[in-house]
């Protein structure tokens, strides 16, 4: 490679390069994306920003390990379908990761540059990338040789989606069951579309049907069949389990069973899968909220106030019993949903939610908090304030306070659950039964996309060398100094591969 | 369009229509019946555009691989479904979903079922036949051009009593009514269970409480994934709050907030009511003929 000059701090362009979104006012009334993304003259300019250190910190950072440099000095050198390329050998969704991760929190946060400067704009470049691709139609089928094994996938959100690509990619024969009616699950169903178009998970999806991945939608494993009639009958040789954590939480005050009280999963299927804010058109129907509560102030929350705004919602109303610096979600969306117009209320908890005689919400009765000492969590534990009740006026209130573990694999299988219900697994991911595995928010806990997507490739790994598969990766780590990783010469990991070659 | 983004759909193998509103469907899904007990629902989408709408399975025949499903068209996708879902045509069906019924060795059982629910009380009347018990049917419908699959129940039960509300076959009156009867003939009855609309099974519950009678209903919510997601479903049992998907739709009836269900039911009224007319307005358009 020809010698270049080492960048510095100086010589790039000092400040990131914007995103174009739509008005905050105009978006807020329609379902388009908010951030309509880079051009290529944008995504040129924020390219040489990189300084390309030796570091790599946001290598490290990012949980797939994509090499970030390299995409982007492979779009500094306008070699765009190269760039995609190096993205798609570690992560297949750029177009779905450059929008949801939070890459503050992850590549973007550790990012060299952004000691000095704003941070280099990962997420919108990979966003960029992955758009590009799908607009070209570009895809990256390797050479596959098949090697003989079946692996069933338990549901198609981003950790089966992640697994069940590196599984084809080894050559297994792979079946991804769902059980909507649609592939994608949380990225179809809860994920809005002004924040990630369904089109653009149907583009990502098709691109894993071209690895010869089949998707079975309709059904509904542990139920139309069990994880051990899969090993034992239906001849998979593995299975890899990411139901996720769907089962809402409810706060069990008074109130809740009332017409107008629902889940923001509730909210947001309605809205995004089965499209209720297209009704009559289609046929599922969705109550009006005009005047709008919504508890908790994750990602999830920040989804059902915007989804709520656009569905014709007067007022918007954030409750969390917290403050604005513990609120989980990433600091873009609670930034875009107060531009939209929700109003944030700040340390504040229900402790009730009113009817108006007829089982309908009239209002919140809520109570102020003030933060005490850290709790378990490290976060300042909310404390109510003694008399400060008050009353917020609602007709519609949307729990996005968490969610538990899904339970119907638990139910109809013999597999080892931890205290809290949710699947138990060791390190590698393996569960109780030999040859599953399990990855992803059903193991965790609701955390986001992209760890979904990096525990179901790490799934995978397992998956591999469990089925005796070598893994690819491999041949480029590596070696450990450690004499005791070696035996006779040969890594550990490489023992089912090593052959000996015998003199003629 | 690829299987990723609607399903095949099952195949109507039958269609059996008992009344202006009430239909029956059999429907193709060897891998289903195989994997369906007694008290679990389905999900059935119409088309591309429809609603999620849960059935409780009707009846299973592992031999020919199908699914039964008995539906009243009430409102819109259900009028819709009763147009459109000739024999041949497909349906979207996702399933089994729901806790089978655990069906006991009690000795002597009275199953009871109004309007509708006769239909998904049938497996349940079976299976108890099945493990050895003495079986009383109660099936209540509004008259006698209504009552279907009363042979069916004749296979199955020791004993069968049709009730309709204006006597025109059995005894006049409720299927509460007929409880009491069965009730004071044989007081030895150890299990009841009852499926029917939520105000039937409210009289079934209270109809057996004084008598200490287990007695189970299944719910039927509103739902949109019936997989513990949206939480849609939920229903007071005692003092404790489950989602009828995934923790049911069976409960001890005794602990039901049958008033809560019936209000969180008429969550969607208005728009349910709109879409019929607007439905029925369309079929009149195109239609003019048939719609009289």
């Amino acid at each position: 490679m020809a010698q270049k000059k080492k960048k510095t701090i100086r010589m790039i362009p000092q400040a990131r390069t914007p995103a174009h979104e739509q008005d905050p006012l105009v978006r807020a009334k329609n379902f388009e994306e908010v951030n309509c993304g880079y051009l290529v003259e944008d995504a040129q300019l924020e390219a040489e920003r990189c300084l390309m250190c030796a570091d790599e910190p946001c290598v490290r950072g990012c949980p797939v390990n994509i090499a970030i440099p390299d995409f982007i000095q492979k779009i500094t050198e306008k070699d765009y379908r190269g760039a995609y390329d190096v993205i798609t050998a570690t992560n297949l969704l750029p177009a779905v990761c450059g929008r949801v991760c939070p890459q503050e929190s992850q590549c973007e946060g550790v990012c060299t540059v952004g000691e000095s400067l704003e941070s280099v704009a990962i997420g919108r470049l990979e966003r960029w990338v992955g758009d590009l691709a799908i607009k070209e139609g570009w895809s990256n089928v390797p050479y596959i040789e098949p090697s003989g094994f079946r692996v069933g996938i338990v549901g198609s959100g981003p950790a089966g989606m992640a697994c069940a690509a590196d599984m084809a990619k080894a050559g297994c024969d792979v079946t991804v069951y769902e059980a909507f009616h649609q592939a994608g699950g949380v990225l179809k169903y809860g994920i809005p579309d002004f924040r990630l178009p369904n089109a653009v998970v149907d583009a990502e999806i098709g691109k894993l049907e071209a690895l010869g991945i089949r998707f079975e939608c309709n059904t509904l494993v542990g139920r139309l069949f069990t994880i051990e009639q899969m090993i034992d009958e239906m001849g998979f040789h593995a299975v890899f389990i990411g139901t996720g954590a769907g089962y809402p939480s409810f706060m069990g005050i008074p109130g809740e069973s009332l017409n107008g009280v629902l889940s923001a999963n509730e909210l947001l299927t309605r809205c995004n899968l089965m499209r209720a804010r297209d009704f009559p058109a289609f046929d599922t129907p969705m109550q009006p909220g005009r005047r709008v509560a919504v508890i908790g102030a994750g990602n999830t929350a920040m989804d059902a106030m915007r989804v709520s705004l656009r569905l014709g919602a007067e007022k918007v109303y954030c409750l969390y019993r917290r403050s604005r610096a513990e609120a989980p979600a990433r600091a873009e969306e609670i930034h875009h949903a107060a531009e939209e117009g929700v109003e944030f209320q700040w340390l504040v908890s229900p402790v009730a939610i009113l009817d108006d005689g007829k089982r309908n919400v009239r209002s919140v009765r809520c109570v102020r908090m003030t933060l005490g000492e850290p709790d378990a969590s490290g976060r300042r534990r909310p404390v109510p304030e003694p008399g400060s009740e008050f009353e917020i006026e609602a007709d519609m209130v949307v729990y996005a306070i968490g969610t538990n573990a899904n339970p119907i694999i638990g139910q109809t299988s013999k597999l080892k659950l931890d205290s809290r219900g949710y699947i138990a697994t060791d390190e590698s991911l393996s569960t109780s039964m030999p040859g599953v595995f399990a990855g992803g928010d059903i193991v965790t806990g609701a955390a986001t996309v992209i760890e979904a997507m990096g525990a179901g490739r790490r799934a995978a790994r397992s998956m591999k060398a469990f089925l005796g598969l070598r893994d690819t990766d491999f041949v480029y780590q590596q070696r450990p100094a450690d004499p005791g990783e070696a035996l006779f010469g040969i890594h550990r990991a490489e023992h089912g591969f090593a052959r000996v070659r015998l003199p003629r | 369009m690829t299987n990723a983004m609607s399903g095949a759909g099952c195949e109507v193998v039958t269609r059996k229509d008992f009344s202006d509103v009430t239909y029956l469907l059999e429907v193709r899904h060897p891998m289903m019946a195989k994997a369906a007990r007694p008290g679990q629902f389905v999900i059935v989408m119409a088309h591309e555009h429809g609603e999620r709408i849960p059935l409780t399975i009707a009846d299973f025949d592992r031999d020919k691989g199908t699914i039964t499903l008995v539906i009243q068209a009430v409102g819109k996708t259900t009028r819709e479904m009763q147009r459109d879902c000739k024999v041949g045509s497909h349906l979207s069906v996702v399933g089994p979903m729901g806790v089978p019924s655990h069906l006991t060795k009690a000795k002597k059982v009275l199953c009871v079922g109004g309007g509708l629910g006769v239909a998904p009380v049938f497996p349940q009347a079976r299976g108890y036949k099945e493990n050895g018990a003495y079986v009383i049917g109660v099936l209540g419908f509004r008259n006698r051009d209504l009552v279907f699959w009363d042979d069916k129940f004749r296979a199955v039960c020791d004993e069968l009593i049709l009730c309709t509300d204006d006597g025109s076959i059995g005894i006049k009156g409720m299927v509460t009514e007929g409880i009491r009867l069965a009730i004071e003939k044989h007081p030895d009855i150890d299990e009841c269970v009852a499926i029917g609309p939520p105000v039937m099974m409210k009289g079934c519950a209270e109809a057996t409480r004084p008598h200490k009678i287990r007695t189970v209903v299944s719910l039927n919510p509103v739902m949109v994934d019936g997989t513990g997601m949206c939480g849609g479903c939920r229903v007071k049992i005692g003092d404790t709050v489950k989602f009828a998907c995934v923790d049911g739709p069976d409960f001890d009836a005794h602990k039901v907030d049958f008033d809560d269900l019936m209000f969180r039911l008429q969550r969607y009224r208005e728009a349910e009511r709109d879409a019929l007319a607007r439905y029925n307005e369309n079929c009149r358009m195109r239609n003019p003929e048939a719609a009289r």
